[in-house]
């Protein structure tokens, strides 16, 4: 008992002394501040993009929506039990895919455009090819022993999956097994963003840490800390080198990948409402995060200023995305309507 | 207690590799991203704006011959 209770002593000492370590290297690299540093950048003024389109269909509070990679399509989500695949620029459902499990969390629409996937509170990532003549299961990946809160295609083949029950993980689905299981984090994981080049992912998590993953090696590279509260949302900044997380805490913040640490943080005294959904605009420049406060507020990436905001929706705005093109933004809502801007 | 030290070996395991990492500097780090937001402006349509005959979401005038 005695021996092993040195030995612990021993560890936990290690242990403080590589936090301390990890502290001061990255106290180091900081020897200036970002928004400092973009003085000398003009700002973009108040950024006002109007609603172009106000998409009705779904009967409860959507979840999750993710476009395609043709910058047309898009796949929404609602409790109502059902997936809605829409023409967006002419606001037609094109198709619908009934749930066998109405409290779906999260749904991505693969790069290929033949098939769409979705979870929740069952714990499976079911993937549909909505190619067929009427939306055909091609998969369901149970093995999560907690909610799905993220799915994320790399491929028509390969997805990754980030859950309640603190992992994340890696599927084949040609055989529709786990190939890698991502563990690390100690609270429920939220989100994951794939980087531009797909070799590594990012996740954010309950336990208010955002961690960035080596995709083929299975390895945690990286911890990012500073959130007080449990990280809902994530994304990669366009050039792979820098993270945006959105919080509980009411907060977004950037974490640069190569610095290995925060270097902004969005936050703004009015705003008391939990961050639930972010994206980017094409350069990085803008931020879009959707807010509990029924907003989608927007940040100028780079002084950390709020430069606007697209306000119309009647709930929680619960998810946000850009398209590839980059030509608009859309925001999903418990108000079960999904708005287009630009 | 013992599955308190195996999991405390696999924490040390992890800072260990976090903490061999090289670092760039944040003045550095911020000028690239700063540069990288700059070189695409142009391509972005969200900041730069668009025409409404450029604008999918946007439908179309039609005009018809009387």
């Amino acid at each position: 008992m005695a021996a092993e209770k040195a030995e612990m002593d021993a560890l936990k000492k290690e242990c403080d002394a590589l936090r301390t370590q990890i502290e001061a290297a990255r106290k180091a690299a900081n020897d200036g501040s970002m928004s400092a540093a973009a003085g000398g950048v003009a700002s973009v003024g108040r950024v006002q993009l109007k609603l172009r389109k106000n998409l009705k269909g779904h009967l409860a509070k959507i979840y999750a929506m993710h476009w395609s990679a043709d910058s047309r399509s898009m796949v929404s989500a609602s409790q109502d039990g059902k997936l809605l695949v829409w023409d967006t620029f002419t606001g037609n459902k094109l198709v619908a895919v009934p749930l066998k499990s109405a409290w779906v969390m999260s749904v991505d629409f693969a790069p290929s455009g033949n098939l769409v996937a979705s979870g929740g509170l069952d714990n499976i990532c079911t993937v549909y090819n909505i190619k067929a003549a009427s939306p055909k299961t091609l998969r369901e990946l149970d093995a999560h022993t907690g909610y799905l809160s993220c799915c994320r295609f790399l491929s028509d083949s390969e997805i990754l999956t980030a859950s309640g029950d603190t992992t994340c993980c890696l599927w084949d689905l040609e055989t529709g097994k786990q190939k890698i299981i991502f563990t690390n984090h100690i609270g429920d994981c939220m989100s994951l963003a794939l980087s531009p080049d797909m070799n590594y992912f990012i996740s954010g998590a309950c336990d208010s840490l955002a961690k960035l993953w080596d995709v083929r090696e299975g390895a945690c590279k990286q911890t990012f800390s500073g959130h007080t509260s449990d990280i809902n949302a994530i994304a990669f900044f366009p050039s792979g080198n820098a993270v945006i997380t959105g919080s509980d805490d009411c907060s977004c913040k950037m974490y640069d990948l190569r610095a290995d640490q925060e270097v902004l943080d969005y936050t703004d005294s009015s705003l008391n409402a939990g961050v639930t959904s972010l994206a980017l605009s094409n350069s990085g420049r803008l931020i879009f995060a959707g807010y509990d406060d029924f907003n989608c507020h927007i940040w100028d990436s780079l002084k950390g200023e709020k430069v606007g905001v697209l306000s119309g929706h009647d709930n929680r705005v619960s998810c946000t995305g850009v398209p590839e093109d980059g030509m608009g933004v859309c925001t999903g809502s418990w108000d079960s309507f999904l708005k287009l801007w630009n | 207690m013992a599955a308190n030290i195996v999991t405390m070996k696999k924490i040390i395991q992890q800072l260990r590799l976090e903490a061999s990492i090289n670092r760039v500097k944040v003045s550095q780090a911020a000028t690239d991203l700063q540069q990288f937001c700059l070189q695409n402006a142009q391509h972005d349509p969200l900041l730069t704006g668009m025409s409404s005959s450029n604008n999918p979401f946007r439908p179309q005038k039609v005009c018809s011959f009387l």
